[in-house]
Parts: structure tokens; C-alpha cells; sequence
């Protein structure tokens, strides 16, 4: 494996060729238990139930939704630091659901990860250096001009100064650590990112200085992100397709034209509605959820958003709508409901979206 | 477009005798590395039954300004001057007995992170009920009642229940929802909401937005709102004042600062935030740098190391002299560049970007 990101010319039609990643029915279900010494189990914390999900080289895929709808658990099975329970993920056709440790090593320099929380997510006992440099170090990786200089390389490509290499994360701001989370993703040249939260802890112009460089990077090294985040105008920005997570299940998913523009499920629009715009002339219809997401211990049948959904019928209760291609909808616009939003239906008035 | 007349569009920071007049506030926290300058100067108006929403970013100033208001600085270490008058009556220099009987009575707030604020071994009820007796004398019998009317106000299911319930049982959005009914709960004047929906998923915060909304017509509370999110803003209130470390950069209101903003950090504020309907494929235009440190701010105007117009300025004062705020009511900016030229970068370099 090469060392040296290779420079892409230009972004791959998306959705071409054979996936990088493919997951198909993946479930995680935590166990709750109950008793002293003989635990026994009670029930089960159903955090991601059954989702099918595609990620081709060098694309953005989003994944949204409220707190507890599964899309970090998604991204945490996706680099196997949780066992899943049921279901499959193929990374780059091979099967890596159960692979053992041995078997994993190899893939798992080509899956990254970013994490939320810049502050707890580096070491605050090691240097940028060595936090940097571990991944290589573990894996055995020798980069030409050693491992320092290609720290300071990606130190470089991150917007970091090269000299700041000893120094500890303490002396960075949140928007600098964010930036060393992403220097050591990278520096095993990976194939796919999972970003978890990446910007949500930072401020406004922080954020969009991060946005850029990861924008910057998937362009130029031909990256795949799978994008986790809860801002659906940071996802939309980032993302080529969007997919939307409720209670542990795909709703919707499309790409981010089709979505933005056309909502179909009642829960896309109504997440839509709900983002606020720094618009004093924003005229959206608003809808208005009331309640809030149900336990995933005890998920409601049929239509999971059936008890928040102001169009619930009697079908919803009973029949788990399937995730498909309504008729309307664009190429690979699938959305699992039985009565959908009109296809004109818009969660962004059409003449603003003109512009 | 039609732009429908929302009924609290009309300016309600002119005319009439403010409810929160600060004038010349300073606050300075004596440290180890030296003095922090929190707050430098800061003048501003809240009237009766108002909203004013204060932007920032981490470090701007915008809750060490409330802390002042509600005085809960700890006065060994902090040294505050200038004046804050509440319905006449000045704070700064009050004994905190006099204070104690303003707080929760006549002014309260409603704090980021409601799991942290609220006490994790007291009953909601008994939470709500204790301010409820503090300040009015009544029994515990009464002040139970208070509770669950306040409960059922901020529109708690099942109420005569749920008051015996501990935070833990609550989700998020209930959590925040029974900070509201605490802080109201002795009909005060002015409420300052520091981050309310910041920890909240985007439907509960549409939530919870309304909620304060609803609740300030019925009680004609004035509303300080601090958040880092212009579209709350643009939601919620009727007036906005920037803060740029530790100063008001730019005051006016909802429609004149978001549609016609004067000050090159609001415009960087407003061209990080990715939008539903801006154009996906151009990179944002964050604010370039970082905040400075509070302790040794840059000399002239704070803002001049990040800015990208200091070379229109004629004359150069950026680095030498701090621009006032001007004009001294109305839409104002504190900024070295003429209205004229602000008006023609605006028009032509930062408006096209915004979409």
C-alpha cells in the first residue's frame, strides 16, 4: 500500500462501479439485563434495525436524524468497533461482519474514523506528533523521509503549522484539534472516512473553515466519507447523498437534490421545516412535531414515525413500510411510507432554491 | 415574496422606557496569565415584552454580559463597572441580598444543558416549587400546585404525575421544558436564556422556540436569547447584537441585520452558515483566524487581524484607534469603513455569496 496520497484529477461520477462499502440489513441490538450475579436479559435496545446502505469510492454519503435514531451506532459498526448483531457489511467486496482481529488489521488502516469531541478524542498525554504518527506506528508503516516528516506533511495539508509537531493538544483551540483528529484519519492514506459529528462542537466559522478542508480533501485524495452529523444544512453542503435515520431505520435516502428539493417522507419534510434559516423573510411552512422519538426498547409497530406522523392510518400500525423508489421520485430517491408527501411538495420554496 | 407581517416584527427596541438598560458595562476576571477582559464597554436596551438575541462565538462575551446582569459573578475575582438598571434600580454594587430577591422574581434564566442545572436528587416539582416559595412564602401544599400549573403551561404530559418525576426521567426536550416552567414560575420580567436550544435535536428545538414564543405573549416577558445560531435568531427575536470579543460589534434589528448587515464580521458569520438553498458546490467563506485571546486583545479595532477589508479603510485606523458604535440608536456598526463603502462591499461581494 502506498503511502503517499495519490492526487485524483477530478471527482468520479458517483454511484459508477461497485461499492466500497455495502451493508445490508445491519442490526445492533444492545442487551438490557436485569438481576444481581445471574444476569438475565429483559429486552433490548434496538439501535440499528436492519439498514441497507451503499457507499461508492470517493463519495459523500450523509447520514442524519435525531439523537437515538442509530446513525453514530451505524458508524461505529461500519468500523467494527461494535459487533454487529445481525446483517452484513462488505467493505470492497469482502465480508468484514464477524472478521477477526487478524482479518481486520489490513482494513481498518483503509477505514478512518473522526470523532465528535476534539477535546476527549486525542491523548492529552502524547505530543501532535505521536498521536499523529501512532497509526503508522501500529501498523508498521514506514513512510520514505520517515514518520516525522510525513507528520508534518499532513500537519501541512491539515492547515496546521509543521513546527507545532511537540507540541500537547492543550495548546490548540477546538477548531486546531478538530484539524489533528482529521491529520491522523489521515495519515494512513484510508479509502473511507467516518466522520462522527466532526463540526458539531465548534463554532460557526470554525465549523466552516473544517467543512472546507474535509470538502478540500475528499475532492483532491478521492475519499469516501460516510458523514454522520445532525445539521441538515451542513450535510447537505458536504454530502452527494443524504440518507435520513429514524428509530434505527432508513426513512429516505437520495441524492441531496432530490431530498432537499422533494422530501417525500413526512419526517424528511418535517425535519426540513424545522432548520432554522438566518432569514427574517423565511416563510417556510412550519411543522410542527409534537412528542418525542419513542424508545428504541420498545419501538412502535409497523411505521416506526407513525406516532408522531400526522398522516397515520390505521395501515401504518400494522404493515412496516418497505424502502423503495416511489413513483416520481428520482433515480435512487427511496423512501419507506405508505402515504407520502406529494412529489411537488417542497421543503425549500422553489424560488429560493433558484437562486 | 409574500411577506407575511409577522405581528412582533414592529421594533420593539424603540420607544418607550426600557425594562434592562446596560450602559458601559466592563467586566474583568483577574487570572494567573493576567487580566481577561470579558466585557469592554457594552451598551444595550431590552423594553418590555421584547426579545433581543445575542450572537457570538465562544468567547465573545455573550453569557459572561447575563452572569453580570443576574449577578452571579463571583465578586472576589471579578471586577465589574458601569450600570445596569433594572426597572430603575441599579445592580452593579448591590448587596447580593438585594439581588437574591430579584433573581427568580423579577429576572431568571434558563441555562444550555437542563440535565447539568437541574439537581439530580430533588423532584422536578420540588425544583419548581422551591423558587415558587422563596420568594412568595406560600406552602409546600401551594407550591406543588404552582408546579404542575407550570407543568401543564410548558406543556408537560401528565403533569400531576410527572411533578414527582427526578430529571433523569425526563427526556431533553422535557428537561428543557421544565427549566422554562422553573424560571417562569414567578411571572418575571425579563428572562435571559443562555443557549436554550443548543443541546437539542432540531425538532425540539422548533419545539421549544415556539414554546417561548407562545409563553411571552401570554405573559409579556422580555427575552434576552443568547445563541451562536443566527437562524434562532432570525426565528425568534426582534432585535440582535452582535459580540466580537467582549464588545457589540453591531446592533439593529432582526431585518436590518440579517438583510442588510454592516459589519465584516456578521457578514463572515453569515457566510459560514451553509443554507437549505445556497449553491452546494462553492466553498464557504468562513471568518479566516481565530478569536483572540481576551487577555491581550489587538490593538484598534479586535477585529482587524481576521478581516479582509482593513486595506479599504482610509486613513488605516484599524490597528491604532476602536471604532464606536454609530450611529448611537438604530442600525449600527462599530467599523472603521464609511456607511458608503459598506454598503457597495456589501452589495457586491457579500450579498451574491448568500444565496
Amino acid at each position: 500500500m502506498s503511502n503517499e496520497p495519490t492526487l485524483k484529477p477530478a471527482v468520479p461520477t458517483v454511484g459508477s462501479g461497485d461499492p466500497l462499502l455495502s451493508i445490508t440489513g445491519l442490526k445492533k441490538h444492545f442487551p438490557v439485563t436485569d438481576g444481581f450475579l445471574f444476569k438475565r436479559q429483559v429486552g433490548a435496545v434496538h439501535a440499528v434495525d436492519g439498514v441497507d446502505l451503499e457507499v461508492f469510492p470517493s463519495e459523500s454519503v450523509g447520514l442524519v436524524g435525531e439523537s437515538g435514531c442509530g446513525k453514530s451506532t451505524t458508524g461505529r459498526l461500519v468500523t467494527r468497533l461494535l459487533e454487529p448483531t445481525a446483517g452484513e457489511i462488505r467493505y470492497a467486496g469482502q465480508d468484514i461482519t464477524h472478521a477477526g482481529r487478524k482479518e481486520l488489521a489490513p482494513i481498518r488502516s483503509e477505514i478512518q474514523m473522526i470523532f465528535q469531541d476534539p477535546y476527549s478524542s486525542l491523548n492529552p498525554r502524547h505530543t501532535v506528533g505521536s498521536i499523529i504518527g501512532a497509526p503508522m506506528e501500529i501498523n508498521g508503516i514506514k513512510p520514505a523521509g520517515g514518520v516525522q516528516r510525513r507528520v508534518q506533511e499532513l500537519l501541512e495539508t491539515v492547515g496546521l503549522n509543521p513546527e507545532h509537531y511537540n507540541r500537547f493538544p492543550h495548546e490548540f483551540s477546538g477548531g486546531q484539534r478538530q484539524r489533528i483528529g482529521v491529520a491522523r484519519a489521515l495519515s494512513l492514506s484510508p479509502k473511507l472516512i467516518v466522520a462522527d459529528e466532526p463540526v458539531s462542537a465548534l463554532d460557526v466559522s470554525i465549523q466552516a473553515q473544517v467543512v472546507n478542508l474535509l470538502q478540500e480533501l475528499q475532492r483532491e485524495l478521492g475519499i469516501a466519507f460516510l458523514f454522520i452529523a445532525h445539521d441538515l444544512s451542513v450535510v447537505r453542503h458536504f454530502s452527494q447523498r443524504v440518507a435520513v435515520m429514524y428509530l434505527g431505520k432508513i426513512v429516505e435516502i437520495a441524492d441531496r437534490k432530490s431530498l432537499y428539493e422533494s422530501p417525500r417522507h413526512p419526517y424528511t419534510h418535517a425535519l426540513l421545516s424545522a432548520v432554522p434559516e438566518a432569514d427574517p423573510d423565511d416563510d417556510r411552512e412550519r411543522i410542527r412535531l409534537t412528542g418525542d422519538v419513542p424508545s428504541p426498547l420498545n419501538p412502535p409497530s409497523g411505521c416506526r414515525f407513525r406516532t408522531r406522523c400526522w398522516k397515520a392510518q390505521d395501515k401504518c400500525a400494522v404493515e412496516e413500510p418497505p424502502l423503495v423508489q416511489l413513483s416520481g421520485n428520482a433515480e435512487g430517491h427511496l423512501t419507506a411510507c405508505h402515504f407520502p408527501e406529494e412529489a411537488a411538495v417542497s421543503g425549500v420554496p422553489a424560488q429560493r432554491a433558484e437562486v | 415574496m409574500t411577506t407575511q407581517a409577522k405581528p412582533e416584527e414592529v421594533s420593539a427596541g424603540s420607544g418607550g422606557t426600557p425594562f434592562l438598560s446596560v450602559r458601559d458595562l466592563s467586566v474583568r476576571f483577574s487570572t494567573e496569565d493576567g487580566v481577561v477582559r470579558a466585557v469592554d464597554s457594552l451598551s444595550f436596551d431590552v423594553a418590555p415584552g421584547s426579545t433581543l438575541g445575542i450572537v457570538g462565538e465562544s468567547g465573545s462575551g455573550k453569557s459572561v454580559t447575563n452572569l453580570a446582569v443576574l449577578g452571579l459573578h463571583n465578586p472576589d475575582r471579578t471586577e465589574i463597572s458601569g450600570s445596569i438598571k433594572l426597572d430603575g434600580q441599579e445592580l452593579v454594587g448591590a448587596s447580593n441580598r438585594e439581588l437574591e430577591k430579584l433573581r427568580g422574581r423579577k429576572m431568571s434564566m434558563i441555562f444550555q444543558d437542563p440535565l447539568t442545572a437541574l439537581s439530580p436528587f430533588h423532584t422536578i416539582g420540588k425544583q419548581i416549587g422551591e423558587t415558587f416559595r422563596k420568594h412568595t412564602g406560600a406552602s409546600k401544599k401551594e407550591a406543588r400546585d404552582r408546579a404542575i400549573e407550570m407543568l401543564t403551561k410548558v406543556g408537560i404530559p401528565q403533569p400531576t404525575s410527572r411533578v414527582d418525576d427526578y430529571p433523569h426521567q425526563f427526556s431533553g426536550g422535557m428537561r428543557q421544558r421544565a427549566m422554562i416552567a422553573m424560571s417562569l414560575v414567578c411571572d418575571p420580567k425579563l428572562v435571559i436564556a443562555d443557549e436554550p436550544t443548543t443541546a437539542l435535536d432540531v425538532t425540539v428545538q422548533a419545539q421549544i422556540l415556539d414554546l417561548l414564543k407562545d409563553l411571552q405573549q401570554e405573559m409579556g416577558t422580555a427575552i434576552i436569547l443568547i445563541t451562536h445560531d443566527l437562524g434562532v435568531v432570525a426565528r425568534t427575536a426582534q432585535d440582535i447584537m452582535v459580540m466580537y470579543a467582549g464588545r457589540a460589534v453591531e446592533r439593529g434589528t432582526v431585518r436590518e441585520v440579517l438583510k442588510a448587515p454592516q459589519h465584516p464580521y456578521t457578514w463572515g458569520l453569515l457566510s459560514s452558515m451553509p443554507s437549505l438553498t445556497g449553491d452546494v458546490d462553492v466553498p464557504l467563506r468562513p471568518v479566516r483566524g481565530t478569536p483572540p485571546s481576551l487577555i491581550n486583545l489587538p490593538s484598534g479595532c479586535p477585529f482587524n487581524p481576521r478581516c479582509d477589508f482593513r486595506e479599504q479603510v482610509v486613513g488605516g485606523g484599524c490597528t491604532t484607534e476602536r471604532p464606536p458604535l454609530s450611529p448611537a440608536t438604530g442600525h449600527a456598526a462599530a467599523c472603521h469603513l464609511t456607511p458608503a463603502q459598506r454598503q457597495d462591499i456589501f452589495i457586491d461581494q457579500i450579498k451574491p455569496r448568500l444565496g
